[in-house]
């Protein structure tokens, strides 16, 4: 199977999104934001507004907490920028969704089929991966501008809202697609057919723990 | 004696902490070259192909590998006869400003909050962060300080096993570490296992960690036994059929290290530990005569370390 890469921007069309399918490899142009639990908390729970127009703006939201810094002129170096696992988003990303029209939601690591189906494709989104993960230094290279951090003061450095201008950047992984299907669970699933053969001999603990499942085709997230 | 200058500790520091961000250990970079080679799922090998552009585009723009640069942590390795101008309070003042310093200037992702009121001082230091350890070496008038900024808040596990769960038993705790932090490429892998049998619980952890981070690829516990369970145990995790970010692949496990501690009569208990993709790790040897060595071999379990006689034998070292 060779791997297609696709050029994207960061407020994409319904048919540009509905073209993508799992595995694509994609660089993005244009307008991107980092929000992650700090963001939606301070936008969605204390209903702050938000400091950017969006999704005229971007579409585009990257769970990323840069290695950036803040000069004290005010300018800002960004180096490398990876992305946060983002399954742990899944409690605000409906409410942001609609809030925000965000039709790219990107990180680490992906949501389950039951996130896509339930509210990425009713609201044209798709998730696409960071590669590795952890290709920041290829990532910043496609960092053309930093153009805001917004809430620095009240989130710090980390949790702050960073608008990012992306020439080019990438690679990413699509993640999802307009069917609700997930990338991950279908590579999971291939994996699954191995998984006796790999613990045949091996024992479970005489200790058990609460929670277990033996069912190893099971995630933990 | 000649003390090792502070301002020479404080520059070494600085130094050690963009090196490790920045520079991938030559011992995993060629380890996952190897892997790289071998890889023939096409999603995973496009991956790790992705990954080694990367390790060279941070080296050229100087730039952190990963955005997350992990949390930066302090092994301090002293010579019986090594003293520090000011002493270890000086030591550790130097080691704390160095990290905040270097997370502007490189800059590293301030990651250090705290763990309730989510305060983030944006240098990486707060309560108990940077952590400082220390060991120690008879002989020698140095001391080594290594750096390990670790990532992850996945790919790491405890569990209590018992003499009675035996060899099979740590193989499934292990392949269930894998597998549930390999899903999805949580784990950042493949990478440098680390697996702790033994000591109390925090000193299991301790020893996993420490078999992760300070112990490169291709060595080798000096016990022939535990030696050939690290590769028994690497191999067994390259069979799983998962690869880099959980894709259909052949690498999970650059290198499976093992160390052992003495523990209670009862029990068994054992740790895994995952270093990522961006294996950070650097190391410098300081002397009083203001040499400094560079290396990314931290060198940690010596025979000294892993010693279990009462008294530590000289005449043992002399005849090596």
């Amino acid at each position: 199977m060779s791997i297609r890469e696709i050029r994207l921007s960061t407020t994409p069309t319904p048919e540009a999104i509905t073209a993508l399918r799992l595995g694509d490899i994609v660089y993005l142009d244009g307008l991107m934001y980092t929000a992650r639990e700090g963001v939606y908390m301070r936008a969605l729970e204390e209903q702050a507004n938000i400091p950017m127009e969006l999704p005229s703006e971007s579409a585009a939201n990257f769970h990323c907490s840069p290695a950036a810094r803040i000069n004290a002129d005010g300018s800002f170096d960004m180096g490398a920028v990876t992305a946060t696992a983002s399954f742990r988003f899944a409690k605000w990303l409906p409410e942001w969704m609609a809030k925000t029209g965000a039709k790219l939601i990107i990180g680490k690591g992906g949501m389950t089929s039951k996130d896509y189906k339930d509210y990425f494709v009713p609201n044209g989104a798709v998730y696409l991966s960071t590669v590795g993960y952890g290709t920041g230094a290829l990532l910043g290279r496609g960092v053309e501008n930093v153009e805001a951090v917004h809430w620095n003061e009240e989130l710090g450095l980390a949790q702050a809202m960073w608008v990012i201008r992306c020439k080019k950047m990438g690679p990413f992984i699509v993640a999802s697609d307009m069917n609700g299907d997930c990338l991950f669970e279908r590579e999971n699933a291939k994996i699954a057919e191995n998984i006796a053969r790999v613990y045949e001999g091996t024992k479970p603990a005489v200790l058990k723990r609460y929670g277990e499942s033996d069912d190893r085709s099971e995630e933990v997230i | 004696m000649t003390q090792i200058p502070l301002s020479l500790i404080q520059r070494t520091a600085e130094e050690l902490m963009a090196k490790a961000a920045i520079e991938i250990p030559e011992d995993y970079l060629d380890g996952l070259k190897r892997a790289a080679a071998t890889e023939d799922g096409d999603l995973s090998s496009f991956v790790l192909k992705a990954m080694l552009e990367n390790y060279e585009a941070a080296k050229q723009d100087r730039s952190a590998m990963c955005g997350d640069t992990g949390v930066p942590r302090w092994f301090v390795k002293l010579g019986n006869e090594a003293r520090v101008e000011g002493g270890m309070v000086a030591l550790e003042a130097a080691l704390r400003r160095a990290t905040a310093k270097a997370t502007f200037d490189v800059p590293l992702r301030p990651n250090r909050v705290h763990p309730l009121w989510r305060t983030d001082h944006n240098n990486n230091v707060g309560i108990g962060a940077p952590e400082i350890e220390y060991g120690f070496e008879p002989g020698g008038c140095w001391i080594d300080l290594i750096t390990v900024h670790k990532g992850g808040l996945f790919g790491t596990d405890y569990r209590m096993l018992f003499p009675s769960d035996g060899v099979q038993g740590i193989k499934r705790f292990y392949l269930d570490s894998l597998m549930a932090f390999g899903k999805r490429g949580l784990a950042c892998q493949p990478a440098i296992i680390g697996i702790g049998l033994g000591g109390s619980k925090d000193i299991c952890m301790s020893l996993g960690k420490r078999a992760s981070v300070l112990r490169t690829v291709g060595s080798r516990n000096s016990d022939p036994r535990i030696a050939a369970m690290e590769e028994e145990l690497k191999d067994l995790g390259n069979s799983i059929g998962m690869g880099a970010m959980g894709f259909v692949g052949k690498n999970m496990v650059i290198q499976c290290n093992i160390e052992v501690g003495y523990c209670h009569t009862g029990g068994m208990p054992m740790s895994v530990h995952a270093f990522c993709l961006s294996s950070r790790r650097a190391v410098a040897r300081l002397y009083p005569d203001g040499r400094v060595e560079y290396r990314t071999d931290p060198d940690w379990f010596t025979d000294y370390q892993r010693r279990e006689t009462v008294d530590w034998e000289p005449h043992k070292e002399a005849a090596e």
